[in-house]
């Protein structure tokens, strides 16, 4: 039984993502005893992939392939779903996995569990996922064959299992492929932008601020902390802090020595920016909201009253 | 533009999430049922879009018979008729099987856009919207930040991207797009909307073809994996208490 693992290229680097979702396939794989196939459609990254354990790497080589093109990736993983038959298609939980990977499932007419964070063998395979904005999980056994993702941070690729792995290449007749979707060049809005990875305090505001006239409190503490501000989505789309302030699956992702959030719930897309800080304090007035879940502190109060105090006291 | 939209009935974020003891659905009474937030940037979408070029905006929702609710709310905001898909096991539906009940609901219809929001904020599979692109052979685009008809025949998105980085795409109509929460401000209903509703018309459509893909063995509280520390009190004991843990424990002042 195969299983196919795709390894995703981010400007001619490994996207980790995808390589943490090789640490699940290699496990999954060797429990029950099965092969895993990485695919790539870049030659480089076909090359730094051989170095752990992988029964085969095929490297897809095709000029269409170079850009991110939806339909020619379809395309392709429909060729290789007849070619293999792979029992498990398997990616990292992606921006480009969110965008092409279900019509992957509705083309193969085969289930596909996104987003998920943990795998069980026992009993058949089953996969575990976050619901409600991670306030529940769900398991789901997979009858068939299908496809999964895994969230960004599941695995840790400290622990791939390291092998010496060939490559086969191969190219796709493409040409009958029908492309209705043009992608253009990609941009950054943000001129300056702030590099929050390197911080080693941040401290980042979310909707309990309520207001953009509370930034400046934010800012009061940050100062007083040597810290950078970062900010959740809604902050940022409220237009309170620029783009590049925000933290999350569509801003930065940080790990600093302190992150200290004020009135941020902690949506899903925000924690797996900031989940792997050191030490996270956590100021909010539901006491049921998420970040909870993952602060080391947590403050179940009122910002405005313990804020200026707090800074004062600094 | 024909255009379709989307939209779920989801329990808000500040409902109180009891599992019954089927350990699969929850208790209804905790919940406070809602359009899916990120639905309803789609609708607003569909709506700039039909002021602009002329056209019609339907809605179309799956689920229990309390599902009829968002499409009322939708028809009070400016949709011209609804499709209601009624499906009572939802909840524990896969995203594949809900997408083919709604293909089969809708394609008769022809629509030239079909809009909904980027993910539900109760399963969050974030699929359903490219599921039908594909069983209805579109074009698709994910994480829409912004639309731009050119023609009857094709139509620009700005498209967010990982690590800040966007990109416009050209894509041919018909189209399917999930649209990025904060795209637009969606609008409230008027009185004069409101009033509208009883007139516009919500066809029901078949959803005996639903029949799921995988098995949802239960639904649980995560086991949480760190120790987390509540700091309580007065406002004056808690700032002694965060100073304490700034100096002594994180020790970065």
């Amino acid at each position: 039984m195969k299983n196919l693992v795709y390894i995703q290229n981010n400007e001619n680097k490994i996207n980790t993502n995808s390589l943490e979702s090789l640490v699940a396939m290699q496990e999954i794989a060797a429990k029950n005893n099965e092969e895993v196939y990485a695919i790539t459609f870049n030659k480089d990254i076909a090359e730094q992939l051989t170095k752990y354990k992988i029964d085969k790497i095929i490297f897809i080589n095709n000029q269409e392939l170079n850009s991110y093109n939806p339909q020619y990736y379809l395309s392709v993983f429909e060729k290789l779903n007849a070619e293999f038959s792979p029992k498990l298609f398997c990616f990292g939980h992606s921006y480009e996995t969110r965008d092409w990977v279900p019509r992957l499932s509705a083309r193969l007419d085969i289930p596909f569990i996104s987003d998920c964070t943990g795998y069980q063998t026992e009993n058949g395979l089953s996969f575990t996922r976050p619901i409600y904005q991670a306030k529940l999980n769900e398991k789901i056994e997979l009858k068939s064959n299908g496809i999964v993702s895994f969230q960004a941070g599941t695995f840790n690729i400290e622990n791939l299992e390291s092998g010496n792995s060939t490559i086969e290449e191969k190219s796709i007749d493409l040409t009958s492929t029908k492309i209705t979707i043009r992608p253009g060049e990609k941009f950054k809005e943000s001129a300056g932008g702030v590099d929050l990875t390197s911080a080693e305090i941040i401290v980042s505001v979310g909707r309990g601020l309520s207001k953009e006239e509370n930034i400046p409190m934010a800012e009061g503490l940050a100062e007083k902390l040597n810290a950078q501000i970062g900010a959740s989505r809604p902050v940022v789309d409220a237009g309170w802090l620029d783009h590049s302030r925000q933290i999350g699956s569509s801003g930065q992702t940080v790990s600093p020595k302190l992150y200290f959030s004020l009135g941020v719930s902690g949506a899903i897309q925000h924690l797996v920016g900031m989940k792997g800080s050191k030490n996270i304090i956590a100021i909010n007035k539901d006491p049921n909201a998420p970040i909870f879940e993952i602060a080391d502190y947590a403050v179940v109060g009122d910002l405005f009253e313990i804020i200026p105090k707090l800074t004062e006291n600094l | 533009m024909k255009i379709c939209v989307l939209i779920k009935q989801v329990a808000s974020e500040d409902s109180v999430l009891n599992l019954n003891s089927d350990k699969k659905t929850l208790n209804e009474d905790g919940l406070n049922l809602v359009s899916n937030e990120p639905d309803t940037y789609g609708l607003e979408e569909a709506l700039q879009i039909k002021e602009k070029t002329n056209g019609e905006v339907v809605v179309c929702t799956v689920g229990s018979e309390s599902s009829r609710q968002v499409i009322k709310d939708a028809l009070a905001k400016g949709a011209e008729r609804g499709i209601f898909i009624s499906d009572s096991s939802i909840e524990q539906n896969d995203p594949l099987s809900i997408s083919k009940a709604i293909t089969n609901a809708i394609k008769e219809e022809n629509f030239d856009l079909i809009l909904s929001g980027l993910q539900s904020n109760d399963n969050g599979h974030a699929q359903v919207g490219l599921l039908v692109a594909e069983l209805l052979d579109t074009s698709h685009a994910s994480l829409v930040m912004g639309t731009e008809i050119i023609n009857d025949n094709t139509i620009k998105v700005k498209q967010e991207l990982e690590n800040g980085w966007f990109q416009w795409s050209e894509l041919d109509l018909p189209a399917s797009l999930t649209i990025q929460s904060g795209i637009n401000t969606p609008r409230y209903a008027t009185l004069k909307g409101i009033m509208s509703v009883k007139s516009k018309t919500v066809d029901d459509a078949d959803s005996s073809t639903i029949e799921t893909n995988f098995n949802l063995s239960d639904r649980f509280i995560p086991q949480k994996t760190k120790e987390t520390i509540k700091i309580e009190g007065s406002t004056d004991e808690v700032v002694e208490e965060l100073m304490d843990v700034l100096k002594n424990k994180i020790k970065v002042i």
